[in-house]
């Protein structure tokens, strides 16, 4: 039985462990799109020096910009070019006669605030136009939020489930000493006293069960991560990186198991104390 | 020592056990507490030790009102009380030392105090001879000493025995109750609910008589005062 509950503690330290080698992962893609995510804000051509520089202090003074980047016009063409590759070079017949705006690059300090600043920034004098990938983040952001609460909510349920389980073993524990616990009480034990080597029972249960995992995390990430990581060609998409990850990882599977022990093992022992 | 007023207990299973008890034990006194079988006697008894609580009333020992006393002290006030049951509650797996020590232990005494309190007590009750034996290769009355000795090892002011002789033959029940005024003689209280009519006949203390959750007698020096 008690191997019964180390292992269910091993098996829910292993979901927990794929899942958040996935979900965190998923997450710094996530991350790496959104940090990416800018807003490019066209100037009019008719904007004089001062509308330029009014137009600057008024988007600095937006609360959530964290940057704000002038992109002269001819900046604008050379990227332009440089993206296009070989073919680009066509469009330096552009150079004496440049159609291009100017324009600033503005960068949120929360990406999700990138709607209301595009907004903000569209009613402002001198702007022509104000381009940013409106539905594809929306969609992002809102799946990304999704996506962390259902794994969330995922994980909280594996863990009561194990909790659970613990907690059943050292209740058949302590039920197979109810008569001596009743005995400590009658002589005036306290309940902490009582408590403790059930606690302690708990918790070598915990991490006892996290063994396996943290072996399994620790070798599969690593053969994951030497195999996988240069053959990803998406861009965005990029491993976390083996030290610190793995190890973060084990630590916190090592303290979710401890926490299950412990946690169980508390439960179960509360009822028998109240003689 | 003892002080109980308008004492009520009700269960929650709708028994009442005690209706209204009013009585106070002093120290060293030597109490029998006699009545027929679910007359309460078992109750009153529970209540000095607060395994359970009454409804309404107070329990006040030496000035703390056991009704009202929080959780975390009850096992403050048990180590002022020895309980022994008809039924020994001794462990079967740890040997006589072990049982004895067993009492010290959870209250965190030093091994060096253990080992001499509990040779003192198995002094006392006769049989430092059996200290290494498992509790069932004792007779009856064997077990029912080495609970005493547990009961008092750790020196309590009130010793309660909870027909303490209802498993034993009557020669075997005269050295429990002897044991129990030897320890009451050196000032314990001594509280003992007992069926057994020729130990309260012969060996003269004062009598608690229960009966329907009442005191209906209370004498120095009585009789036990039912068929047996």
């Amino acid at each position: 039985m008690t191997l019964a509950s180390v292992g269910a503690v091993t098996t829910t330290l292993i979901l927990v462990g794929l899942f958040l080698v996935l979900m965190l992962n998923l997450n710094q893609v996530a991350e790496n799109v959104e940090e990416d995510v800018e807003i490019k804000v066209l100037i009019d051509l008719t904007a004089k020096e001062t509308d330029i520089n009014k137009l600057e202090n008024e988007i600095r003074n937006i609360p959530q910009v964290s940057m704000l980047q002038f992109s002269s016009k001819e900046e604008e063409l050379k990227q332009l070019i440089e993206s296009m590759g070989e073919e680009g070079e066509a469009f330096e017949l552009f150079e004496q006669d440049n159609p291009l705006n100017d324009a600033f690059i503005v960068k949120t300090e929360d990406p999700i605030d990138t709607f209301k600043v595009a907004e903000q920034i569209m009613k402002f004098d001198n702007v022509g136009e104000v381009v940013y990938a409106e539905d594809v983040i929306r969609k992002l952001f809102e799946f990304n939020q999704y996506a962390r609460y259902v794994g969330l909510g995922f994980i909280i349920a594996l863990v009561l489930t194990a909790a659970f389980l613990v907690s059943n073993t050292i209740k058949i524990t302590i039920m197979a000493r109810s008569k001596e616990i009743g005995i400590m009480k009658l002589v005036g034990a306290t309940n902490s006293f009582i408590r403790w080597p059930f606690f302690i029972e708990g918790l070598l249960m915990g991490i006892l069960g996290s063994i396996l995992p943290i072996a399994l995390i620790l070798g599969g990430y690593y053969y994951l991560y030497e195999n996988l990581q240069d053959r990803i060609q998406f861009p965005f998409v990029e491993l976390l990186p083996y030290h610190p990850f793995a190890f973060q990882l084990s630590f916190l599977l090592l303290a979710i198991g401890a926490f299950i022990g412990v946690w169980g093992s508390v439960m179960s022992v509360r009822k028998f104390l109240k003689v | 020592m003892i002080e109980m007023k308008g004492v009520h207990k009700k269960y929650p299973n709708g028994v009442t056990a005690l209706n209204g008890i009013n009585v106070s034990i002093h120290k060293g006194e030597f109490v029998y507490v006699v009545g027929p079988s679910g007359a309460g006697k078992s109750t009153f008894i529970k209540l000095m030790y607060r395994e359970e609580k009454p409804s309404k009333g107070s329990v006040v020992m030496n000035g703390v009102d056991l009704a009202t006393l929080k959780e975390r002290k009850v096992p403050y006030l048990r180590r002022n009380v020895g309980v022994v049951f008809q039924d020994f509650k001794l462990l079967p797996k740890l040997t006589v030392y072990e049982n004895i020590a067993f009492a010290l232990e959870v209250i965190e005494e030093s091994p060096k105090k253990i080992r001499r309190k509990v040779m003192e007590v198995l002094d006392l009750v006769k049989l430092k001879n059996k200290a290494r034996f498992l509790p069932n290769e004792l007779s009856g009355g064997e077990q029912q000493r080495i609970s005493i000795a547990r009961a008092i090892v750790n020196r309590p002011g009130l010793v309660i025995a909870d027909e303490p002789t209802g498993n034993l033959d009557p020669d075997t029940s005269w050295d429990i109750v002897r044991i129990l005024e030897e320890i009451n003689s050196r000032g314990t209280t001594v509280v003992m609910a007992t069926h057994s009519k020729e130990i309260v006949n012969t060996l003269k203390k004062r009598v608690i008589a229960i009966e329907s959750g009442r005191i209906v007698r209370d004498e120095l020096r009585g009789e036990y005062g039912y068929e047996s």
